[in-house]
């Protein structure tokens, strides 16, 4: 057993060898784990393939982002070619950025331009273009149509009137025989969904981004803890417990099999909770995230998908025209019809045919344009310790373990201490 | 004669060294090389992005990882981790290898039952137990809600007081098995005189068990009781699928991983990395000395 | 007649806690199995037996991802890491064993002192080791690394069955004038068959487990091992997880991996013995 399978072995590893040693270069290029994202971007890249004739290898990579990180981490720390074109998640150029090519010499201002510009300020890491916008995120909120008719409620438009609709419907539909149903469910689990939505809530108070432009540490301000006091009384009363261990998938599993009216979700949740079998299916809204009261404003934490060539890559230049062409208006567009993908450029977003297939992009473009962004730019390879601070106070607050303004003073000084006083 | 026995000795001694050279070999390569850079990382300020631009920083790490709260909360659950699911192991492991000792009809099944646990990867054990665990449509709380044993669904992975609780329920499953083997094989290791002439004398069963089997069994208890210890000491992938970098439940191997790959701090990390292996090492020094197993006769 | 209601009473007991036992340790496996036949929102639903019980996971699982190959790569990982472990470790058995010297105690507490190494201590040094002998993505650094975990145990269970057997056996041979390897491969290995059965099948099953090692010396999808390809199946975006299809390639490695264990569970208690009594 074990020589047939060396002998296949070693037959392979010379297939391979003697196939990089032909005239056409052998890309290889990380997108996206299996399922449609995956096939997605095979013909994305087969396209580029035929055109140009060079083969591209699409590498599976970790579908858990911080797995993925880890790995593209050692790769690129032992300056490996085995990956060209890497998928990037839009926290990571701070830290990736000595490892990644300047795109700029290959690609003009010309294409730059029709991106969202928080997106290319994002990926801009000391005067370098280091990657190039796929498709966007923001957080948005779920609501169940059917049962705000029922109630006569309309969809929230501030975060408190989500907890008094929530509440209304919640406890009634308890009392009418469904004893599981939650007001809202989010991402709680002490990881980076956290962060993401304590920053929405924050900044949709008026809070800030946890650090302002110049690098000031701005987390602990009145709004910021009237943001974490709404939030934390959510847990137990419109939320339940088991919220704190919750994940995206978590969150869908209880708002899709019909036991929660609201939750805050990626816009990937769309489809899934519309599909055949859904017990929700037709029952679903979309809208903006709420505001933090009168004077505060809608927001949505910013994510999505970057693509960026390593440095280590043998062909840089054929690297660098691949990422063009897939982050290109055509093939965004694709994407976006055939995957609900949000597209990184704006002009997408007033697409007739994008719209035709997903409707709320129009809606929400709002959202996705003023999307708030983590402080990943700013706080650049420290930004993973930033962000686990900042989700182990919230969980804290959550939890009832400390007060939401002592878990924000503190958690201040310790972001200064870090940002050795803003200087990072 | 006595030339040639010596002669005989020592080519023995040195056909030994020459078996063993390849061992020793790979272990070094493996293992030693490995940990002796993991050792050198902790006294450096090296990031898993760029290693080679490590600076020197002395016990700077060391000495900032015995004033981090966090560390002490880690060091903390994984001793109670390793101490209260190794205790309850060695009980229901006790209790099966009993009942598979004795003689009934089914025994073949409940030996192929307890092994299935111990066959499943755990990565995948992990993540269907949380899945089982959910608060609103795990099924655990679905079984304990209709037999009226609880009122309210309880969030088991979100509340302090029960997640470390959960995640040794998990431990015990998935680790029995092997506890009740091991002393499975130390039970039909007894001389059955004993046994025997008890039986005959009317001794009570349970002062059997206390007087008789308990002291008997007691290497085979030992040795098993050691390398779970170890295991246990050293865990991390269930309470890592299971409860993330949560710091309810975080292990020494979680809050090094942390360190080491979340943040990209080498150097921390490779500190919090030897720290586990000299807290270990610790740990079986005394227990060797106290249980004297390893020792030759 | 009290005597007997009361060893009735103590016999139902015995089977109630029997019952309680299997239930614990069969249940989350069963549950593996009906949530393989759901799929899409049935998942979320509590129910004992799927009411609508489907294949197409089990299909689904071989379309989208080389899991044939990948079952393939487990084993070839496996079975090189166990003959290897099993190899180096019945030589250094013998010595262990069989010859006094000085230091030999110290040796064996040092290789034990190997499987003390929490793996994420050693994976940072252990990834500039592979990718400087150019294993990265290769099979191969993964029976190598494995041989950290497999190796310590199979010396440490081995040795005490070499010291188990009789001396007479060994005399008899070096009176002919037989040389240790003669000795190793032809005395002792015939004998210890049920020993190295044991040790492999344990270190099998730890080398099939693996995940850690796995999941970062290897990178594209046809050299990845079955526990890794498993945690990386995913849905068809970025934050669904396909648990029907994850349930489903579970229960397609669990199935085998149970079977060797009864085929083999005779022999893995009787080779457990020795090595749990003598430590």
């Amino acid at each position: 057993m074990s020589t047939l399978l060396s002998k296949l072995l070693t037959l392979l590893l010379l297939i391979l060898i003697s196939g990089g040693v032909a005239r056409a270069a052998t890309l290889s290029i990380s997108c996206g784990a299996v399922g449609k994202e995956l096939s997605l971007c095979r013909q994305g890249v087969e396209a580029w393939s035929q055109r140009t004739g060079h083969h591209v290898k699409v590498v599976a990579t970790p579908n858990s982002a911080t797995e993925r990180f880890a790995l593209y981490q050692q790769i690129l720390a032992s300056h490996s070619s085995d990956i060209d074109i890497l998928q990037i998640d839009v926290v990571w150029p701070g830290t990736l950025a000595p490892h990644l090519v300047d795109l700029s010499q290959y690609i003009g201002g010309d294409v730059t331009q029709q991106y969202f510009p928080a997106l290319i300020a994002n990926n801009t890491i000391a005067g370098k273009l280091v990657a190039l916008p796929w498709f966007t995120n923001a957080g948005v909120l779920y609501y169940r149509k059917d049962l705000l008719k029922k109630y006569h409620a309309q969809p929230p438009a501030t975060w408190q009137q989500l907890t008094a609709t929530a509440r209304r419907i919640q406890d009634a539909e308890r009392r009418a025989g469904n004893p599981r149903m939650q007001g809202f469910v989010f991402q709680a689990k002490g990881y980076e969904g956290l962060t993401c939505d304590a920053l929405e809530w924050i900044d949709s108070f008026g809070g800030g981004a946890l650090v302002d432009a110049d690098g000031t540490v701005t987390v602990d301000n009145p709004r910021a803890v009237a943001a974490l006091q709404l939030a934390a009384s959510w847990i137990g009363d419109i939320a339940p417990q088991g919220v704190l261990n919750y994940d995206e998938e978590e969150s869908r599993g209880v708002f899709q099999s019909g036991n929660a009216v609201f939750m805050r979700n990626w816009p990937y949740a769309w489809a899934l909770g519309n599909a055949a079998d859904s017990p929700i299916r037709g029952r679903i809204g979309v809208v903006a995230l709420p505001a933090g009261g009168p004077d505060g404003h809608q927001t949505g934490t910013l994510g999505g998908w970057q693509l960026a060539v390593s440095r280590y890559s043998q062909h840089p230049e054929l690297a660098a025209d691949l990422v063009r062409h897939l982050t290109a208006y055509a093939e965004q567009k694709r994407r976006a019809i055939a995957g609900s993908y949000n597209p990184a450029i704006p002009a997408l977003y007033r697409d007739k045919e994008v719209l035709a297939a997903v409707p709320f992009f129009g809606t929400l473009y709002t959202t996705f344009e003023h999307a708030v962004a983590r402080p990943s730019r700013i706080a650049g390879s420290k930004y993973a310790r930033v962000s686990a601070e900042f989700y182990y106070a919230v969980h804290d607050v959550l939890s009832g373990k400390t007060e939401a303004a002592p878990a924000l003073a503190a958690l201040q000084s310790k972001l200064t201490r870090l940002s050795r006083g803003g200087q990072w | 004669m006595r030339a040639r026995t010596s002669r005989l000795t020592h080519q023995r001694v040195r056909a030994a060294w020459l078996f063993l050279a390849p061992v020793l070999l790979v272990l070094a390569l493996v293992a030693g090389w490995p940990l002796l850079k993991t050792i050198a990382y902790g006294f450096t300020d090296a990031s898993l992005i760029d290693p080679a631009s490590a600076k020197f920083v002395g016990f700077d790490n060391f000495s900032y990882l015995l004033l981090d709260a966090n560390w002490w909360a880690a060091v903390w659950n994984t001793v109670v981790f390793a101490v209260v699911s190794v205790a309850l192991e060695t009980a229901l492991g006790l209790i099966i290898a009993l009942a598979l000792n004795a003689q009934f009809p089914g025994r073949g099944g409940l030996r192929a039952a307890i092994l299935i646990p111990w066959a499943i990867p755990t990565v995948v054990s992990a993540q269907m137990w949380s899945w089982m665990f959910n608060d609103v449509f795990g099924v655990i709380n679905h079984i304990l809600l209709a037999l009226g044993l609880i009122a309210q669904p309880i969030a088991w992975l979100a509340s302090p007081d029960t997640a470390l609780l959960a995640i040794i329920l998990v431990d015990v499953w998935k680790t029995t098995p092997f506890m009740a083997l091991l002393l499975l094989a130390g039970l039909q290791m007894l001389p059955q005189e004993c046994f025997e002439s008890a039986r005959v004398d009317g001794v009570h069963p349970l002062k059997v068990f206390l007087r008789v089997t308990l002291p008997l069994l007691k290497p085979a208890l030992m040795v098993a009781v050691i390398f779970r210890l170890l295991d246990a000491l050293r865990m991390f992938d269930l309470v890592y699928v299971m409860s993330g970098n949560s710091r309810d439940t975080m292990s020494m191997s979680v809050y090094a991983r942390q360190q080491l790959i979340d943040f990209g701090d080498l150097g921390f990390g490779s500190a919090a990395a030897t720290l586990i292996f000299a807290i270990i090492a610790l740990f079986t020094v005394v227990y060797l000395t106290v249980a004297r197993v390893g020792r030759e006769d | 007649m009290q005597r007997r209601t009361k060893r009735l009473i103590g016999k139902s007991a015995f089977y109630l806690l029997l019952a309680v036992i299997v239930l614990y340790t069969v249940f989350p496996f069963y549950w593996a199995v009906v949530s393989s036949l759901k799929s899409g929102s049935a998942l979320f639903q509590v129910e004992f037996w799927p009411a609508h019980p489907q294949w197409h996971n089990y299909l689904a699982v071989f379309r989208e991802q080389p899991f044939g190959r990948n079952i393939l790569n487990s084993l070839f990982v496996a079975v090189s890491t166990v003959a290897l472990s099993l190899a180096l470790a019945l030589a250094a058995a013998w010595s262990l064993g069989r010859v006094r010297f000085r230091g030999r105690t110290l040796l064996l507490l040092v290789i034990l002192g190997v499987s003390m190494f929490p793996q994420i201590a050693v994976l940072s040094g252990m990834f500039e080791l592979i990718s400087s002998l150019g294993l990265y993505n290769n099979l191969l650094a993964l029976s190598f690394s494995y041989l950290i975990f497999t190796l310590p145990f199979t010396v440490w269970v081995l040795t005490t069955f070499m010291r188990e057997l009789p001396k007479e056996l060994e005399e008899a041979a070096i009176v002919d004038g037989a040389t240790p390897l003669t000795i190793v491969t032809r005395v002792f290995m015939p004998l210890m068959g049920p020993a190295l059965v044991t040790t492999g099948l344990l270190a099998f099953i730890a080398a099939w487990n693996e995940f850690l090692f796995a999941l970062t010396f290897t990178l594209s999808g046809d050299m990845r091992t079955v526990p890794v390809a498993i945690a990386l199946i995913s849905g068809a975006s970025e934050h669904e997880l396909p648990w029907g299809n994850i349930m489903a390639a579970s229960v397609i490695v669990t199935v085998p991996l149970i079977a060797l264990v009864l085929v083999f569970q005779r022999r893995i208690v009787s080779g457990l013995t020795a090595g749990a009594i003598k430590g």
